[in-house]
Formats: C-alpha cells, structure tokens, sequence
C-alpha cells in the first residue's frame, strides 16, 4: 500500500519583550525560582491584566513578515484547564478574533524546489510556568518566572507532506522570528517549541486520515525524528488493520520514542469565552503602517542581496542569510576584509566548523568578526599562507591575541625573500640529490608525484611559512636545471 | 436545549467544582431555567448584527514594556501549603 503523509505546525514562539504580556514583571531568563511573578502572574483575585504594548507590536511584525493580514480588531479570551503551572486555572489567549490572519511562508528544500505553507492565523497568548519534577521527592516543584511570558502561536494548514518539509518550515519560521528581533530563537531555552501534527491516508485519498499531536519539541533534530518515528507507526497500525486514536504524544529525545499522553479533549472541555478582563484590542490603519516602514530586512531579501551584492552561490547565501547573527557577523568579516568570497569561506568553512564541535552559536564565537577580518587581511597580502591562517584562527579562538599580535609572537610571517628561500632550496636538493636526479629522469606524469615531496620538504624546513607560490617556481625551476 | 445530570456532573468536574447527588438535581432545574430563557433570547432576529466583544464602545489601553514589578516571593510563597527551594510544592503531576 502506498501512504501519503500530511503535517501541520503549530509553533509557539516566545517574543522577547522586557516584561510580561499582561504585568510588568521582568521575562528575563535564569532569575531566581518564582521571583518574577507578580500578583497578577500568580492569578490572585482583585488584579487586572494590561496589556504590553511591544507584545501586540511584535505580533504585527510578524503578521507583516508572512504577508498576513493584520486584523484591525482582535479580542482575547479563556481557555480554561486545570495544572498547577497555570495558577489562574485559564490561559488567556485568542481564539475566534487572533490578531494575525491568513499569510504565506515560502520553503525551500535540499533539492532547490520551492513550495508555499499557509499560515492559518497567529494569536497572541500568555506561557504557563515550569513544573519540574525531579529532586523534589515524590512532588512536583513549581517555578511561575515564565507564567505571563508572551507568545505567539503560529498554525499552520496541513501543507507539509515530508519531515524535510517540516523542518524546512520550522528553519524558515525561526530565521523570520530572529531576522525580524521579535525572539532571541534560543531553542535549548524552549524559546520556539514546536507542536506536530502528522496523519497518514492512502495515496490519492481526499479525506484527511486521524491526525496525532506530538509535543514541545524543540529541536528540528528531534521534530525530524519524532515525525519518522509517528508516520511509521501510524501505517503499522493501519495495516494491521487497527485505527488510528486521536490523542496527544510525547516525544522522549533519550530513548528515542514516544507514548501517547491524554486522548486530545475536544475543544469543547476548554469552556472558551471573552475574557471579561479585556477589552477588545484596536490597532489603526497608521500603526500598522509604521510597523511595516520599521520592518527589519527578511531573510529571503537578505539572501537575494548576498547573491547580488556579494556574487554568493546560493548554498553559501542561504547559510550566511538564513540566522541574523551569521549574516551580520559574515558583513563584518567582508568589511574588514574586502573579500566577500573568502570571508564566506572562512565563516562558513573553518568557523562554523570549530563552533559546531564547541556547540557555540556565532554570537559566542571566542575569534570575532574584526579578527578573523584581519586574518583574512593578512592571508591576502601574502604576510601568511591559508594553512597558517587556520594556525592563526586556532590561536585567536584560544585567546592568544589579536591575528597581527599572534603572528608576530610566534614568528609565523610568511617567508617571502627569494634570496633566503632560494638557499633553503638549493641546501634541500642538494640534501636529497638522489630523489632530485630521479625527478630528472622521470617522465612528466611521475615527475608530479615527486615534486610534491620536495615542496613537503621546504615547508617542513621553514615551519610552513615559505610562501608556497614562490617555493613551487623555485623549485621548478632549480630541479630542471 | 435541555441539560441533564450527567453534563452537570461533567461540567463540574471540569471546573473542579463539588456538586452533590442531592444538590445535583436542584442545580439541574435551575441551570434548564436559565437555558430556557436562553432558548427565548435566541428567537429574536440578529442576523445582521455582528457579534459584540464588548458593550461598551472601548478599546484596551496598552502597557508600556517597562519593568515596575519587583519580587515578591517573600510575601506570598509562605500563603502557599508547601514550598521547597523557591518553588512551590504540588502533588505529582506527570504519570
């Protein structure tokens, strides 16, 4: 039988505003357990919610950003369940008036094909707080710094057919949010969490198949995981002749499998109604407008710029252009530098290398955007060849000095002065006549082989710094003589 | 639209609300009172009315995103039965 998959996101997404959505209590992160959470965040009676004015604005920015209609009129209401990290016994969110209406985002997959996922709506709605379970025998322990923190829940339509599209979806969500500052996209800190939705149908069946919801993940490692491991499982059942339950699943990232967690109550059981609290939330036509002139530059004119401005292939654009931080630090690698092409190498290359192995992101790089612009100044202007350069950044990355101070301590100045390099040449034929009186006789094919060893042994002499233009003329041109 | 004992019951428990057996019936009566004044309500004709989130004709005034809250752990964790380490102490909660 052949199955056709379907999945839909819903993201919530942290927008990172000083205070809360309803208090002004601080959102920062790593307080002190429950010493962020005023009265109103711990749901006591005779307390009114606000609303944070920069929670409405960065929903806009990101309604603006997907193309979305903004709805001039939006409205928050109850949805009432009982868990202890929601002292309020409600979460105050939007349900039949969402301030984001209808939008596009734009994926593009490994292959280069494009597609567009709708966006259903985003709302706004409050966190909930942290219950943790661990070490605190037998109990649950229970932490409201994040009840009250503003998010943003982005649905999308059931567009995605494959995990590569998933993820691709969540990558190009998570570099909007970033590009456009309305989140820090730390994903470790559940800043984006992701909700999957995944049924299966027989191929060219129209009617939408029993969907499950996977939960929290926040990782696109595990989301790609958690989907392969939820389609395969949904066929086993359907071929076994079973169905497919409606319900929740948990995604455990250690064992690499997942349970179901409560059969998905029908909306119903949330008793939703307006939040007598709010009032109905009005934005004009000119605040709108004012956000959209304050729209910071998406990440798909980024990468269009890059191509233009820079001559990036595509590959190289959409790594530099995708994360905010990665393109402003490649900017400031290419203006210190004045070498596009080789800062992208260097940024996308060495560097992205030796952070991936530290799990570093670019903001915490240890070599900054102005170093690793000199080191690429001084590979340009001959004082070091590539292969010190990465000797230089090695240094730089362990706090050794600045490239130029670097250099200059350990003597790695390129050698340059032919009268020098032309002794070191003639002392190593003269050392190795027999491989060199070989290299005479040999025909040209061979003679390539050879050559590579007398040019090992000039770098081996001069410690690598013989600049390697002038070793290989002088070198050839001394064996032929 | 009637309600029976068992919606009653659900709906209780949703809202973790205690209702009797010899409560229950009473409540039953009287929420099918209210709903029958709610079927009377829904005869008349809105159809060309859209729905109000309001009724008054105001708007939410909007916060500044600036810090006024300072802790207050100190007051208002002891109100609570049990805390540990900052944290609140609730019965387990995960299966």
């Amino acid at each position: 039988m052949q199955w056709e998959t379907v999945i839909g996101l819903e993201v919530h997404v942290q927008l990172n505003t000083q205070t809360k959505i309803f208090s002004g209590s601080s959102t920062q992160v790593g307080a002190e357990a429950n010493s962020q959470a005023s009265l109103i965040d711990l749901g006591m009676p005779g307390t009114l919610p606000v609303l944070n004015r920069e929670a409405v604005n960065k929903a806009i920015l990101f309604g603006l950003a997907i193309n979305a209609d903004i709805n001039r009129h939006s409205a928050f209401e109850r949805k009432n369940y009982f868990y202890p990290d929601l002292p309020k016994g409600y979460q105050t969110t939007q349900l039949e008036h969402p301030i984001v209406g209808a939008g596009i985002v734009e994926i593009e997959l490994a292959d280069g094909r494009k597609k567009n996922v709708r966006i259903h709506h985003a709302h706004l709605e409050e966190d909930a707080g942290k219950s943790l379970h661990e070490d605190f025998h037998g109990m649950s322990g229970i932490d409201l710094n994040r009840a009250g923190t503003p998010l943003i829940e982005i649905v999308s339509e059931p567009d995605l057919s494959t995990s590569e599209e998933a993820v691709a979806f969540a990558r190009k969500l998570h570099s909007i949010v970033t590009s456009i500052g309305i989140c820090d996209g730390e994903m470790s800190q559940g800043s984006l969490r992701f909700d999957v939705n995944v049924s299966v149908r027989l191929k060219g069946e129209e009617k939408l198949g029993t969907r499950t919801e996977t939960k929290n993940l926040n990782s696109f490692k595990f989301m790609e995981r958690a989907i392969a491991l939820e389609v395969e499982r949904q066929i086993d059942v359907l071929e076994d002749g079973g169905t497919i339950t409606q319900e929740t699943r948990l995604f455990d990232a250690d064992t690499n499998t997942a349970r179901a967690m409560r059969s998905k109550e029908d909306a119903n059981d949330y008793r939703y109604f307006p939040c007598p609290d709010l009032l109905p939330v009005n934005v004009s036509e000119a605040e709108i407008e004012a956000l959209r002139d304050a729209l910071p530059e998406l990440p798909d004119t980024r990468k269009a710029r890059f191509i233009e401005q820079y001559s990036l292939s595509s590959y190289d654009a959409d790594m530099l252009a995708g994360d905010l931080n990665m393109a402003n630090y490649f900017e400031a690698v290419v203006t210190q530098a004045n070498d596009a092409k080789l800062a992208a190498n260097w940024v996308t290359g060495e560097l992205a290398a030796r952070l991936n192995a530290s799990d570093l992101n670019i903001q915490n790089s240890p070599v900054s955007a102005t170093d690793l612009g000199q080191i690429i100044v001084r590979l340009k202007d001959d004082t070091i060849s590539s292969k010190i350069a990465k000797q230089v950044l090695e240094a730089c990355w362990n706090g050794e000095g600045s490239p130029d101070q670097v250099i200059e301590a350990k003597g790695l100045k390129q050698m340059s002065d032919s009268g020098e390099l032309e002794k070191i040449v003639d002392q190593l034929i003269a050392d190795n006549a027999t491989q060199a009186q070989a290299y005479r006789d040999a025909d040209e094919n061979k003679r390539k082989k050879m050559f590579g060893f007398f040019v090992g042994q000039a770098m081996k002499a001069t410690q690598g710094k013989a600049n390697p233009q002038q070793i290989n003329a002088l070198l050839e041109k001394k064996l032929t003589q | 639209m009637a309600i029976n004992q068992d919606t009653i019951l659900r709906v209780a428990h949703l809202a973790r609300l205690q209702v009797s057996e010899q409560d229950c019936e009473e409540t039953t009566s009287r929420l099918n009172d209210i709903l029958s004044m709610v079927d009377q309500l829904q005869q008349a004709d809105v159809g060309d009315i859209a729905p109000m989130a309001h009724p008054l004709d105001v708007h939410q005034p909007l916060r500044q995103d600036i810090i006024t809250e300072t802790d207050i752990r100190a007051e208002v964790m002891p109100i609570a039965p049990a805390q540990e380490d900052n944290c609140y102490l609730v019965p387990r909660v995960i299966e």
